[in-house]
């Protein structure tokens, strides 16, 4: 069986998650479907508790799946941001970033 | 092309005829084709209500993965059926990662021995079937019995169920870590983990280098968690509705 660790560690994992996800929104994050569902079933399964159930291990693995998913996506969209948000550069960027400047050639290639 | 603005307020997720549709303010999302966006979950829905909820001044549809796994579903793009799809699958066997081991360098010949070795034993006992692994340049060779096995076993599943099994095997580029997945034996970091066991390797020697090798880690993470989820949510009886889920 995976090693997922304490349920109640996953579930707050996965609330902190939804409050970085639902920034923008206009709601509070608690009152999302996602928040809401996520409570609902734990509540429902008492997955905080330490007893073994099989459904309880199940929802247990796809909460910590889905704690991944989120954090994942976020940790990637902040790396796309700062590695490859800007565009193309110029050639003059590319020429700088290897220390170089490209020469003044005022009447073109030639 | 540049990236769309958020051009919605609300998410919303509503019950209709085909099943849970997502509501952009007023306007019901759709499928690339065109298609009316109709998924047979609830919770997952929900999933997809928060990816699009989570967009802040511009779609990065490369974000959503859940999106994008439902539509393939719903398109089907590449017009395959289900025993096309599950061919495709058990074919992976042939190449998977964890059965192709090198015998140079030596440390890393034995970090595949200790970290594969256990996942692949697990693998021939819950299906009872032989497997192997080789250092062979063709791979492993896979017996009949044993594809015949997961070909059988797949066939349980649905087709929504069954896109993202497949899904996952491309990411993974192996089926015994996928279906280690799919049966909860791993973790989602721990499936990945063992994928790119050579990279962690060469990693672990030379240095990360955040760009490529974070950049890397999380799309694999993120792809392979959305794909893993969608498969139990597309699995699950109780929360499933039957008739929505054509074979």
């Amino acid at each position: 069986m995976a090693a997922l660790g304490p349920p109640l560690r996953t579930l707050r994992g996965l609330l902190r998650e939804l409050r970085h996800a639902s920034d923008r929104a206009g709601r509070p994050y608690r009152e999302t479907p996602a928040y809401q569902h996520i409570v609902a079933a734990f509540r429902a399964h008492r997955v905080t508790s330490e007893k073994l159930c099989r459904a309880r291990q199940e929802l247990h693995f796809q909460a910590a799946t889905y704690l991944c998913l989120l954090r994942s996506v976020r940790r990637h969209a902040a790396l796309h941001q700062e590695y490859h948000g800007r565009g193309e550069r110029s050639p003059e960027e590319v020429a700088g970033l290897v220390g170089f400047r490209l020469p003044q050639q005022p009447g073109g290639k030639g | 092309p540049p990236e769309r603005k958020r051009f919605y307020q609300n998410v919303s997720i509503s019950q209709g005829e085909g099943g849970f549709e997502i509501n952009l303010d007023h306007r019901k999302l759709k499928t690339p084709q065109a298609k009316l966006f109709a998924v047979p979950s609830e919770a997952l829905a929900i999933a997809v209500a928060t990816e699009w909820d989570s967009q802040k001044d511009t779609i990065k549809a490369y974000t959503m993965h859940l999106t994008t796994l439902c539509n393939t579903a719903l398109d089907n793009p590449t017009q395959r059926n289900k025993m096309q799809l599950i061919r495709a699958a058990v074919k992976f066997l042939e190449t998977d990662t964890v059965c192709y081991r090198v015998e140079e360098p030596a440390a890393l010949a034995e970090l595949q021995k200790n970290e594969w070795d256990p996942v692949v034993a697990w693998a021939e006992k819950r299906y009872n079937v032989a497997i192997g692994s080789s250092t062979s340049i063709l791979g492993p060779n896979i017996p009949a019995s044993t594809k015949e096995t997961f070909v059988s076993h797949l066939a349980s599943y649905n087709m929504w169920a069954l896109q993202g099994i497949e899904y996952v095997i491309t990411q993974l580029k192996s089926l015994i870590l996928s279906m280690g997945l799919i049966d909860r034996h791993i973790t989602v970091e721990k499936a990945v983990l063992l994928s790119r066991l050579e990279e962690e390797y060469q990693i672990q020697r030379w240095g990360s280098v955040e760009w490529a090798h974070d950049y890397d880690l999380c799309e694999l993470c993120a792809r392979t968690a959305a794909g893993t989820l969608f498969v139990h949510l597309c699995s699950e009886s109780s929360t499933v509705k039957h008739k929505l889920l054509q074979d």
